[in-house]
C-alpha cells in the first residue's frame, strides 16, 4: 500500500479534521446541513439547461430574432451567489487579496501566492495506490456541508427549456445536483460541482456525472470558466464524486500547448495528443453533439479507473476541449523518487497545476517562480512516454471497442494507432478488463 | 432584435459617409468588418467576395459572430488565439478551417486588424480579410514542418486560375512564374483536397500572405477616405492613447460586456473620480461619457440627497467595505431616481485594491431579466464580473496598460 501525507484543503466550513468527524446517527445534527435530518423542506435556486441536440457554437446561422446573444444567465447566477456568499464571510480569506502573476515565457504559466489556503495543521495520510476506494459515509464528504455553502441546484430540465426557479423544493426523490462554493477559493468563484449529492458517490466519473460537468461549461459560455477533476490517487482528497470550476480570464498554458491529430471517431470526435508540454497528456474535441464528446471522455477516464491509473481532466474552451492526463506523482512521492526541493514547494500537481495554475505557499517560491521551474515541477508529474503509449493503447482499445458497435475509427495518416490493435477488439479480454462498467458493454 | 440591426446600421452609417458601401463593393476580395463595441461583436459589413465564397446572404450574414462560420473541425487553439487576438486589440493572421453555407469545409488565411478612431483612441471596427488556400504543410521525415516548396521550377502550371476563382485572376502578371512554383501542389491532384476528406492543417504560402494584406491596405484606404468626411477619422494604428486611458484596452473591453449600470472609481487619483461607466450607467442617468469620465461621483447627488447616506458611502470606502444603500440621485437632466446603490472594492492581481465598483439600480425599473434572477443577484453578478475583469486583466504584461 503507498500513501502519501498531506495536509487536506479544506472546502467548506463544515469540515473538520481527521479524528474530528463524529459519526451522525440519523435525529438533528443541529445545523442545516443536506442530509436527511435537515434537508426537509430545504429550498435552494435552481438552474435547468436544455440538453442540446448539435454541438453548441454550430449553430445554424441565427434567425433575426434570436441574434442577440444568450443572456449570460448561468455566469450571473454564479456570480451573483458566489459575491454574495464573499460579503456574508463564509470564506476563509478573501482570493482577491493574494497576488497573482502571468510568468513571463512562451506559455504564461500563472503563479498565486496563497499563504491562507493552506493549514498548518498535521498533514493526514492519504492511499495513493488505489484509484478506486469505497465511499466512507465517516469521513468527510459532501452532505455535510451546510447548506448556505451551496449555491444552486443543477439539472438538466424535462421539458427541453432553459428554467430557473429561485427558490425551488429539494427534491430528494429526484437525486438533485449542486453547485457549491470551495471555502478556499484558488480564484473568484472557486465552486465544486457535486452530481447526485445524497447518492454519495465516490469519486469515480461515470458517463452521467460527466455529461453533467460537461453542460456546465456549456452552459456557462464562457471561455474563462473552467471544470477540472482529480482522481483519487490524482491529488483528489475527498471520495465523493465531485468536479470544481472558477474563472480566470487568461488563457492556461495548456490550452496554448501544440497538439497533433491521433484519431477520429464516428461519432466525431477527434483525439489529439499534446506536444511540446511537460505533461504529456490527450486532447479530446468535435463529436456531433455534447453527448458524443462526452462519452468518448468518460469512457477514456473509466478505462484508466479500472486499470487503476490516478488521472486528471480539465475541461476548457465552453466544454469544447478536454484534456485528460495520467499522472504518477503521488505514486513517486510515495516511493521517495522526487527531488526534495519539487517537494519543498509543497505543490501537489492536480488539474490545476497541470494546467499551469500554480498556487505557492511560500513568498521564496512565488517570487523565483519561472517558466522553467514551472516545467520542472511538471515534467515529473508526466507519464513517461514508454508508459503513455501503453496507457493511450489500453484507452484506445476500449474507446474502438464501444465506436466500432457504430462503424469503427478513422485514423490520420500519421497516426500512431496500429490498425490491428483496433481490430483485434473482440468480445474477449477487452470486456473482461473493462468489465466494471456497463457502458461498454450496451453498445448502440 | 431590430435595436440590433439598428446599432449595426449606425456602426458604418455614423463613422463613414454614404457611399463607402458602394466603393467597398467595388473590391472582389473576401472580407468582413466587424464592430467589438456592439454585444456580440457582429458583423457589420461583408463583402460580395465573402458572400460568394461562403454561399450565404447578405441578411444571414450581418449581425452574426464570426464564429457562425467555424465548425466541429475548426481548431480551437486557432479560434483561441484568434479571441485573444481581439481581446488585445491587435492584428493577427492565422490559418484556419471554415465552413460554406452548404456545410463544406474550407482553409483560408484569416487576415484581422483592427482599426482605430484617430481622435479618441479607441477601436472602431475589426477588418477581417479571408484568402482561400489549399496548400498542405510539407512533412519531412523528423516530423518537422518545412514552409519552403521544393518543387519544380516549372512556371506554367497554372492549374491555380482554375482552382483559387476570381480572387488570382488579380494577381499581376510579373508574378507568374512565383504563382507556378506555389501553385504547383500535389494537392490539387490529391482527392483529399476536393472536400472528401480536409487536410488536417494548412499553409498560407507568402504569396497568399502578400495578398491578404493588400487586400487589408486596400480596405484601409477607403476607410480613411469615408471617415476624413464625416471628420470621425480612422487611422491603422492607435494615434492617442484611449479617452479610458487609465484602463487597458483589454479591461475596457471586457467591462463593455458586463450589462449593468455601474461605474468604476480610482481612489489613488485625487477626488476619486470615475474611470469606467457602463453604457446603462449612461443611458441611466443620461450624461455622455467624456461627462462623467474623470469626475467624481457628487454630480448625482443633489439637493434632497441625504447627507446621512452620504457619510455612509464614505466610511465604507474608507474602511474599504462593501455597503448598499439606498440614495437619492439626480440625472442630467435633473430628474431625480431612487438609487439602490451597491458599492465594493476591487483589488486587482496585486492583491491590493485598485477601484471601487459602484453597481446602480434604479427603484421601481421593471426587471428586464425574464428569466427570473432578482435585481439584488445582478447587481452582484455585476461586481462579481467586474472582480474577475480586473484581476484576470492586471496579471500579465500588458503592453497597452499605462
Amino acid at each position: 500500500m503507498l500513501r502519501i501525507k498531506r495536509v487536506p484543503t479544506i472546502v467548506s466550513n463544515y469540515q473538520k479534521e481527521e479524528g474530528e468527524e463524529v459519526a451522525r446517527l440519523g435525529g438533528g445534527c443541529g445545523r442545516n446541513c443536506l442530509n436527511k435530518c435537515c434537508i426537509q423542506g430545504a429550498k435552494l435556486p435552481l438552474y435547468s439547461f436544455k440538453r442540446q441536440n448539435k454541438i453548441v457554437g454550430d449553430r445554424c446561422l441565427a434567425g433575426p430574432e434570436s441574434r442577440e446573444p444568450p443572456v449570460d444567465f448561468l455566469e450571473s447566477l454564479l456570480l451573483g451567489e458566489w459575491e454574495d456568499r464573499m460579503q456574508r464571510g463564509l470564506f476563509r480569506y478573501d482570493v482577491t487579496a493574494c497576488e497573482t502573476k502571468v510568468i513571463p515565457g512562451d506559455y504564461g504559466f500563472i503563479a498565486q501566492l496563497n499563504e491562507g489556503r493552506h493549514l498548518k495543521k498535521r498533514p493526514t495520510e492519504f492511499r495513493v495506490d488505489k484509484v478506486l476506494q469505497t465511499f466512507d459515509g465517516n469521513k468527510f464528504n459532501f452532505t455535510k456541508v451546510g447548506q448556505e455553502e451551496v449555491l444552486f441546484q443543477f439539472e438538466a430540465s424535462v421539458d427541453g427549456e432553459v428554467q430557473f426557479f429561485p427558490s425551488a423544493p429539494v427534491d430528494v426523490e429526484n437525486s438533485p445536483s449542486v453547485v457549491a462554493i470551495n471555502v478556499s477559493p484558488i480564484e473568484y468563484g472557486h465552486v465544486l460541482l457535486i452530481p447526485r449529492v445524497l447518492e454519495c458517490l465516490p469519486q469515480r466519473i461515470d458517463r452521467d456525472s460527466f455529461c453533467l460537468a460537461l453542460y456546465m461549461a456549456v452552459e456557462a459560455g464562457n471561455p474563462y470558466f473552467r471544470l477540472g477533476y482529480n482522481s483519487l490517487g490524482a491529488f483528489a482528497t475527498i471520495n465523493h464524486l465531485h468536479f470544481q470550476a472558477y474563472y480566470l480570464a487568461v488563457p492556461f498554458p495548456i490550452e496554448k500547448a501544440p497538439t497533433k491529430k491521433i484519431a477520429t471517431f464516428d461519432g466525431g470526435v477527434m483525439i489529439s495528443k499534446l506536444l511540446n508540454y511537460p505533461v504529456r497528456g490527450l486532447v479530446f474535441e468535435g463529436g456531433n453533439t455534447v453527448e458524443e464528446l462526452s462519452n468518448t471522455v468518460s469512457d477514456a477516464c473509466i478505462c484508466l479507473q479500472d486499470n487503476n491509473i490516478p488521472y486528471n481532466v480539465l475541461i476548457a474552451d465552453c466544454g469544447r476541449r478536454i484534456f485528460l492526463f495520467p499522472q504518477c506523482y503521488a505514486e513517486k512521492q510515495a516511493l521517495g523518487e522526487v527531488n526534495a526541493e519539487l517537494l519543498d514547494t509543497q505543490v501537489n500537481p492536480a488539474v490545476w497545476e497541470i494546467s499551469g495554475h500554480m498556487v505557492l505557499k511560500r513568498k521564496k517560491d512565488y517570487e523565483e517562480a519561472s517558466e522553467e521551474n514551472a516545467w520542472r515541477l511538471l515534467a515529473e508529474v508526466s507519464l513517461s512516454e514508454a508508459r503513455f503509449e501503453e496507457v493511450n493503447a489500453l484507452i484506445f482499445e476500449t474507446i474502438a471497442c464501444i465506436d466500432n458497435g457504430k462503424g469503427g475509427a478513422t485514423h490520420s495518416s500519421e497516426g500512431e494507432i496500429k490498425t490491428e490493435e483496433v481490430d483485434a477488439i473482440t468480445s474477449g479480454s477487452q470486456r473482461a478488463r473493462v468489465s466494471g462498467t456497463q457502458e461498454c458493454i450496451v453498445l448502440q | 432584435m431590430a435595436s440590433q440591426l439598428l446599432l449595426i446600421e449606425q456602426s458604418f452609417n455614423s463613422r463613414y459617409s454614404v457611399d463607402v458601401r458602394e466603393a467597398l463593393d467595388e473590391f472582389s476580395d473576401s472580407f468582413t468588418i466587424t464592430d467589438p463595441s456592439i454585444s456580440g461583436h457582429p458583423i457589420v459589413f461583408a463583402s460580395r467576395g465573402f458572400l460568394k465564397m461562403s454561399g450565404y446572404s447578405k441578411d444571414e450574414v450581418i449581425g452574426q459572430n464570426g464564429r457562425a462560420f467555424q465548425g466541429p473541425r475548426t481548431n480551437r487553439r486557432s479560434v483561441m488565439e484568434i479571441r485573444e487576438a481581439i481581446r488585445e486589440e491587435r492584428p493577427i493572421q492565422i490559418n484556419l478551417l471554415n465552413y460554406r453555407k452548404d456545410g463544406t469545409p474550407f482553409w483560408m488565411l484569416f487576415h484581422m486588424s483592427p482599426i482605430f478612431c484617430k481622435k479618441d483612441g479607441r477601436v472602431t471596427h475589426f477588418v477581417g480579410v479571408q484568402v482561400p488556400i489549399s496548400r498542405k504543410p510539407r512533412r519531412s521525415v523528423n516530423g518537422i514542418e518545412r514552409n519552403s516548396v521544393d518543387l519544380c521550377e516549372d512556371g506554367s502550371r497554372l492549374r491555380g486560375d482554375i482552382l483559387f476563382g476570381s480572387c488570382r485572376r488579380e494577381v499581376c502578371s510579373d508574378t507568374l512564374v512565383e504563382l507556378g512554383r506555389v501553385l504547383a501542389i500535389e494537392s490539387v491532384l490529391d482527392s483529399d483536397s476536393r472536400g472528401l476528406d480536409i487536410e488536417e492543417s494548412c499553409e498560407a504560402s507568402d504569396v497568399d500572405k502578400q495578398r491578404a494584406a493588400t487586400a487589408f491596405n486596400k480596405i484601409l484606404s477607403v476607410l480613411t477616405l469615408h471617415s476624413e468626411l464625416t471628420g470621425r477619422l480612422v487611422c491603422e494604428e492607435r494615434c492617442s492613447l484611449p479617452e479610458q486611458s487609465l484602463l487597458s484596452s483589454s479591461l475596457n473591453i471586457s467591462l463593455g460586456r458586463i450589462k449593468q449600470s455601474f461605474v468604476l472609481t480610482d481612489p489613488h487619483l485625487a477626488d476619486m473620480p470615475i474611470v469606467y461607466a457602463s453604457d446603462a450607467f449612461l443611458r441611466l442617468t443620461g450624461y455622455a461619457r467624456h461627462e462623467v469620465l474623470g469626475f467624481n461621483c457628487r454630480f448625482l447627488s443633489g439637493v434632497d440627497t441625504d447627507s446621512v447616506t452620504l457619510n455612509r458611502i464614505k466610511e465604507s470606502i474608507r474602511n474599504e467595505q462593501a455597503c448598499t444603500v439606498r440614495i437619492l440621485n439626480y440625472r442630467k437632466d435633473k430628474s431625480s431616481f431612487w438609487n439602490f446603490l451597491h458599492i465594493s472594492p476591487v483589488r486587482n492581481a496585486s492583491g491590493k485594491i485598485a477601484y471601487f465598483v459602484g453597481v446602480q439600480m434604479e427603484e421601481g425599473c421593471k426587471n428586464q431579466d425574464g428569466h427570473g434572477l432578482s435585481p439584488e443577484m445582478r447587481q452582484l453578478s455585476a461586481v462579481g464580473a467586474v472582480k474577475v475583469a480586473v484581476r484576470s486583466l492586471s496579471m500579465g504584461a500588458d503592453p497597452s496598460k499605462s
